[in-house]
């Protein structure tokens, strides 16, 4: 509210990408835990088999994984932004 | 002894002391000795810091204790090893870039140092140099006892000798090459780990005859160990999803963790690195878990736990194939210890011996202190680890809760809210310590309160304690300085 000094430009890029780090976070955990117990909570003679893996396993571990190293790739590829780490070359000119 | 196996080994060995070596001629020219002794001068790109972030983090529990509890409980440990994948994008992410800044403007060379001037307060300083060498040595021991039962079983040499190898190993290169020795040799050694990996678990699916085979084994030795509740139905869901806290999400409070946060050179360096730990934590963590569960069928009858792996990989490779594949957790628990190990002593030399018994000390006096100290700690670990504990895997869990609990908040806060102050960071480290032990205490003779691992209370207590207290004792709001300090 009431910001004595103005902030360093490149903390605002670095606070969007700490939420964006939990938000990938907690998809994860909703992508592992809803498959691992929806599919897998079932007696093991009743599951189905996905290239060789009961789907649970399938679908929250292999694909799982799989699904997050994709997402972070998104997110690194065009969502993060490049700034300097060094006070010296204090360069983000955008204003 | 069985030369086919240990050749490879020993030629790892020698590269990783090359490599040591040739850090030190670097050392030699750098301007500051603390800086890069401890911290490698900040200059990693993105392949060294993901390299180094798993290759720490990846112990001898991701290589033989994780792999020998999913060998006992089936998949319902491999679905709990997963919770790992999140530390590849999490810590570098969250902690990221605002700390990296202001670690820089700090000259912080350590997590401490970052509390340091941060808070403001020197009880904050001593209850984080305390806790991190009371907690980390202990892990640091774990580690000892895994890196000296992996040579023993290699080599048919009795424990003490085995310890004696690893210890001396260990010792050599990090008082030879310091922090940059330590992550050169853990992008190698991570390398080593993903290949490993794959190979192992391709030979094991083979030895298994494929797929369908190994499940169908599995559901004929007990049906649980394909369900995600363990071989006898008791990994509850909560129980499992707590482990996002102890070995997922709350990693960002491990020392060893946060200080790579600030050891990279740019921002390009972080981006690769988070791309390429999420790639190799999920390769490593999936392969080698799965490796664990699929030895059951192929290998029945294993008792101890840490043997596994070893064992799998000598029935199923090739034996000179094996010695590779074996240098790869070896090179878990060495990167694993020499990080403890440069960690420790930096907390001595820097936050203890820096701060309180002589700041003025001269270049050439902390080089010699750093080394002693890294030294003395060797020796003393190896003492330690001559009649080790027998739960590898639990001692190393108590080491990573006690300081996730103490960490977390205030490096997070620290960070990201203005009225976080020393008060609520004090209150926080110490209710996160003490209810943690307190709670340990209890689960270990009464079974898990609320049927969680026992780091789930304590990180939020001490988060509720934190911002109450932070709020109790309000301060101004804390802004960061505009401009580097001068040093």
């Amino acid at each position: 509210m009431n910001k004595g000094k103005r902030q360093d430009p490149r903390f605002k890029i670095a606070h969007r990408e700490a939420i964006i780090g939990c938000i990938l976070a907690i998809i994860n955990f909703a992508w592992w835990y809803g498959f691992a117990y929806g599919l897998g909570s079932k007696p093991p003679e009743q599951y189905t088999y996905i290239l060789g893996f009961p789907a649970w396993i399938f679908f929250s571990l292999i694909l799982g994984t799989l699904l997050m190293i994709v997402l972070v790739w998104i997110v690194v590829k065009y969502v993060l932004t490049d700034i300097p780490l060094d006070d010296e070359e204090n360069g983000v000119d955008d204003k | 002894m069985n030369w086919i196996v240990i050749t490879p080994l020993f030629l790892f060995l020698v590269i990783i002391f090359l490599i040591g070596i040739w850090s030190n001629r670097k050392l030699g020219k750098a301007d500051s000795f603390v800086n890069d002794y401890f911290l490698g001068s900040r200059e990693f790109g993105g392949l060294m810091l993901a390299m180094t972030m798993v290759a720490t983090y990846g112990s001898a529990s991701s290589f033989l204790g994780g792999p020998g509890a999913a060998y006992t409980k089936g998949f319902g440990w491999v679905l709990l090893a997963m919770t790992q994948v999140a530390t590849g994008y999490f810590v570098l992410l969250v902690l990221g870039k605002k700390f990296a800044i202001v670690a820089r403007r700090f000259h912080a060379v350590t997590l401490i140092d970052f509390l340091k001037e941060r808070y403001k307060s020197s009880v904050i300083v001593i209850i984080s140099a305390i806790s991190i060498i009371v907690f980390l040595f202990s892990a640091m021991a774990a580690q000892w006892v895994g890196g000296a039962y992996l040579i023993q079983s290699l080599t048919n040499l009795s424990y003490i000798p085995a310890l004696f190898i690893f210890t001396v190993s260990v010792l050599v290169y990090v008082v030879v090459g310091g922090f940059r020795a330590v992550v050169i040799t853990d992008a190698v050694q991570g390398i080593v780990m993903v290949g490993g990996t794959i190979m192992l678990l391709i030979a094991v699916i083979i030895a298994g005859g494929g797929l369908s085979n190994l499940f169908a084994d599995l559901v004929a030795i007990n049906p649980n160990l394909i369900t995600p509740f363990g071989e006898d139905g008791n990994l509850t869901s909560a129980y499992v999803s707590s482990y996002w806290i102890l070995v997922g999400v709350g990693v960002i409070g491990l020392p060893q963790i946060a200080v790579r946060a600030m050891a990279y050179k740019d921002s390009k360096a972080m981006h690769r690195a988070i791309l390429i730990g999420t790639i190799v934590v999920g390769i490593i963590m999936l392969g080698m878990h799965l490796i664990g569960v699929f030895a059951r069928p192929v290998l029945p009858g294993i008792d101890v736990a840490d043997q596994v792996i070893p064992l799998v990989a000598l029935e199923v490779l090739p034996p000179w194939l094996a010695g590779v594949l074996l240098a790869a957790p070896m090179a878990a628990i060495m990167s694993t210890v020499d990080s403890l190990l440069i960690l420790v002593s930096s907390s001595v030399v820097k936050d203890v011996y820096l701060n309180y018994i002589k700041p003025k000390a001269s270049e050439k006096e902390i080089k010699r202190v750093s080394v002693a100290v890294t030294a003395i700690i060797g020796i003393v670990a190896f003492i330690l680890a001559i009649s080790p504990p027998d739960l590898l895997i639990f001692l190393n869990l108590f080491a990573f809760g006690g300081l996730e609990a103490a960490f977390i908040w205030p490096i997070v806060f620290g960070l990201y809210w203005k009225y976080a102050n020393k008060h609520g960071a004090i209150a926080s480290m110490l209710v996160g310590i003490i209810s943690y032990i307190a709670i340990y205490q209890y689960n270990s003779m009464y079974g898990d309160l609320l049927g969680v691992h026992a780091v789930t209370i304590p990180v939020a207590l001490s988060f509720v304690v934190f911002i109450v207290v932070s709020l109790l004792f309000k301060t101004d709001a804390y802004e960061f300085p505009s401009t580097t300090n001068p040093k």
